[in-house]
């Protein structure tokens, strides 16, 4: 690990010179009020988090979460869409689940993965009084001022129309070239630290930027506004999107401008680092704010909250017969999501998205990343198991596309804290999800948190959303599709969540890929849902009998060719059947596919 | 004769897929040579890709300001001598603002973005950036675009059958409602192809086709003899 919790993203050494960074990140509110530039910005933002650790963008995922299909969610995929797609990086997973929980509040999570050297890890912290703190990419207006404060941290009412103006407006293009800019200094050595200009605007990044004894001074007035009248307050908590701020050494300033300057992007110095400690704002030369910054960084206030436990009831299995199950909005095929969305730009997609994890390539070699993103399932209730089952299917889906688990974000998506038995859920989704890591013996190095996710009092369920990512060694050997012939296994783990049998599964998943053709999650669908999944991916059907009962802990299904089934070993597997034909558990392919895609 | 033949892949801000033409390019024997948009003379090359994107954000129709740009004025300069260009996605869309190729190109019949794999019938082999391809030949290349839904009226129509311009047409189902499923098309000289489909995204079976291939190499040799026929001139 280059780089834990407390940066823009965490950072895992892949070897060979290389690493990745990513994190995940929830834009819930502003979605909840206007789908599109909520799920706009919010992938913007995920983005400017990677590059601000001096990484190139490689892949997207999305976490949605929403009360059924209809026109908010498809608002929201199409915001998505408008920034990947325009700013040039694939989106190529994550999952997407309906519920009449989330039907006020909308839950749209993003992730980002990035790749860059090992040992040019870019942080956001200032250092060097006299430094130039200097602000570049779009000028400052009043969009978005209060989106932290009044939007994400206050339950959703009635009357949430009046807030559209604190949804941010974002512009992929501008966006676009932020990126290339940013990394194009990084590359140069032209900047000491960068910073995304989020959630609170400058207020936040510039305490962020000054900590460990460093301090920063700003001129508001030197700021680039979009209209002339802003008050210096709102110039510090704009979120006007698409800016990010860089420290600057005196003699790198030029070429800093030169760079801005080719790409066509405004670039201001607003200040300078000190060695005050403090955070300091200027305003035509007169002191109209300061503050120590760790009084807003690791020393802000912290709340010892009131937890009660609530009694949660699992919600019964769904009985109803695999063809209406397919055809439901949570059992169907994704593709008409997914195909809104560039997924191969890269040229990296070795698996494309649809099942279980992706798969991008670590060009030139053959190495490549596996990634997904995962929450729990559909009526989960207990937040200890809702944390612990995101981890696991989300690590077992990165096994299942051939990557050994190297690390996970998170996204605690949660009501008000304040409630001592949303607070109780809170605690106890970490902990699922720290003993869920620590069974597989990986870190969770980034992650955020979304509170206040309730309407008229009733809040959503405990949902944390994992993002894991896994190494590939050689993607030659990524199992991709069933074959006639092939051997279809079940690999389960024994008893009811039990943290080392599931770990343990995870590494022979991973372990195994190469010799499978295929290996498929069975998910929260059950066995049949998931050999219908993986039947329709393949495009052949197969001859099961089917296992009596479900396993109530994380199960796999997967395929080899006959010959290979001994160098799995057997234990803890049961032979399902064999690949072939044109229907499976007796009904036709082109019926249940006619079921599976489509829109719903 | 060069071995391995320049050539530029234009950059705009907005442009995404550039670095995976120049990857692409690379791999198939050509040496990619990045030319920025304000450019107003192109460098040495002996032929032009204009990779896919947003040039300036597209938030005006498709490439209508990359058309004005200095270096798409070298373009046409240098298509009108004869040298091989080749569009694709926003590069196709650049290319039919700026009237070196006919129609325009509209947003999808579904007024959705779409991105998938799709089956491409090739009607044309006889101009040089499809000599690699066999007529009616089926290649499988990605698409992915939010416009691309090529638009001519019937007189212009008629003039593009009668100068036999359509080099591929989708194969099966039309993916954006385009007249005459047509995916891409050349001008009448057949030094300048745009298409819709992503040949840069098909270059290596492992990204699930290699069918692009046999389209950016034909470009490379293209550019091979281009530059050779220059050399003779001189």
């Amino acid at each position: 690990m280059l780089q834990g919790p407390g940066e823009n993203a965490g950072v895992i050494d892949l070897g060979a010179g290389e690493a990745v960074a990513f994190k995940v990140e929830s834009h819930n509110h502003p979605s909840a009020v206007e789908p599109f530039q909520g799920a706009a910005t919010g992938v913007g933002g995920i983005l400017r988090d990677i590059v601000a650790m001096g990484a190139r963008p490689i892949a997207l995922l999305d976490g949605l979460r929403f009360g059924r299909p209809g026109w908010a969610f498809d608002r929201a995929v199409a915001g998505i869409g408008h920034y990947g797609n325009c700013v040039g990086v694939p989106t190529v997973g994550g999952e997407a689940v309906f519920d009449e929980a989330y039907e006020q509040n909308c839950l749209v999570n993003a992730m980002c993965v990035g790749l860059l050297p090992a040992q040019r890890v870019t942080r956001a912290r200032a250092s060097g009084p006299g430094n130039l703190v200097v602000l570049f990419g779009s000028t400052t207006g009043r969009d978005g001022i209060g989106g932290a404060s009044v939007l994400a941290s206050h339950e959703l009412a009635e009357d949430d129309e009046d807030k559209r103006p604190t949804v941010q407006i974002g512009d992929p293009f501008t966006g676009k070239k932020l990126i290339e800019v940013s990394l194009d200094l990084v590359e140069r050595g032209l900047v000491e630290s960068l910073q995304d200009c989020g959630a609170a605007g400058l207020a936040s990044s510039l305490a962020e930027m000054a900590r460990d004894g460093a301090g920063i001074d700003v001129h508001l007035d030197r700021v680039p506004l979009r209209e002339d009248d802003l008050e210096p307050w709102e110039v510090m908590i704009s979120e006007s999107q698409e800016r990010m701020v860089a420290v600057v050494r005196p003699q790198m300033l030029a070429a800093v401008e030169a760079v801005c300057a080719r790409w066509e992007l405004r670039c201001t110095v607003v200040g300078d680092v000190t060695d005050t400690g403090e955070l300091r704002a200027f305003h035509d030369d007169e002191l109209v704010g300061a503050i120590p910054a760790r009084l807003l960084t690791d020393e802000c206030p912290r709340y010892e909250v009131e937890r009660r436990p609530r009694s949660a009831r699992a919600r019964p299995r769904d009985e109803r017969p695999l063809r209406q199950r397919l055809a439901d909005p949570n059992g169907r095929s994704r593709r008409w999501i997914y195909e809104q969305y560039d997924h191969l730009v890269g040229s990296r997609t070795i698996r494309r998205p649809g099942l279980d994890a992706a798969v991008v390539r670590l060009r030139p070699s053959l190495r490549g990343l596996a990634v997904s993103l995962d929450g729990p399932p559909v009526g989960e209730r207990d937040p200890f198991r809702a944390g612990a089952v995101a981890v696991l299917g989300a690590a077992r889906n990165v096994a299942c596309a051939g990557g050994e688990p190297l690390a996970l974000t998170d996204c605690l998506n949660f009501g008000n804290p304040e409630k001592p038995e949303v607070a109780w859920e809170l605690a106890e989704a970490i902990e699922g999800i720290a003993q869920a890591a620590e069974a597989l013996g990986i870190p969770v190095v980034s992650g955020n948190v979304s509170l206040y996710n309730e309407t008229d009092g009733r809040a959503i369920p405990p949902t944390p959303v994992v993002g894991c990512v896994g190494l590939v060694p050689d993607v030659r050997s990524t199992p991709s599709r069933w074959r006639e012939g092939d051997v279809l296994l079940l690999a389960a783990a024994p008893g009811e969540l039990e943290l080392a049998a599931e770990a343990a599964l995870v590494r022979f998943l991973w372990k195994a890929a190469p010799l499978l053709s295929l290996a498929h999650d069975v998910g929260h669908g059950g066995i049949d849902a998931a050999l219908a999944e993986a039947a329709l991916w393949s495009g052949i059907g197969a001859e099961i009998e089917l296992p009596p009962g479900e396993p109530c802990g994380g199960a796999a299904l997967l395929a080899c060719d006959p010959g290979d089934v001994t160098r799995l070993g057997t234990r803890g597997l049961t032979r399902l059947g064999v690949v072939g034909g044109n229907s499976i558990l007796g009904l036709p392919l082109d019926e249940l596919r006619a079921a599976w895609e489509g829109e719903p | 004769m060069t071995e391995r033949p320049r050539i530029g892949v234009v950059v705009f801000p907005g442009s995404n897929d550039d670095r995976d033409a120049a990857w692409a390019l690379g791999a198939l024997g050509a040496e990619p040579v990045v030319v920025w948009h304000a450019d107003e003379q192109l460098p040495d090359v002996a032929g032009i890709v204009l990779p896919g994107g947003f040039s300036y954000g597209d938030y005006l129709r498709c490439g209508a300001i990359a058309r004005l740009s200095p270096a798409m004025r070298a373009v046409a300069e240098f298509a009108a001598e004869g040298g091989p260009v080749l569009g694709i996605c926003n590069g196709f869309q650049i290319l039919c603002e700026a009237r070196l190729l006919p129609g325009v190109l509209r947003p999808n019949a579904s007024r959705r973005f779409v991105c998938r794999d799709v089956a491409l019938r090739v009607e044309r082999t006889d101009i040089p950036l499809m000599s690699r391809c066999l007529t009616g030949q089926r290649l499988v290349i990605p698409i992915k675009h939010g416009e691309g839904c090529w638009f001519v009226d019937e007189a212009a129509l008629e003039r593009v059958a009668e100068l036999d311009q359509v080099v591929l047409r989708y194969d099966g189902k039309n993916p954006n409602g385009s007249v005459g499923g047509v995916a891409g098309v050349c001008n009448p000289e057949g030094n300048v192809l745009g298409l819709m489909p992503h040949p840069e995204h098909a270059v290596d079976p492992l990204l699930g086709s290699g069918d692009g291939a046999l389209i950016l190499a034909s470009l490379v040799d293209a550019a091979r003899e281009h530059h050779g026929s220059l050399a003779a001139t001189l």
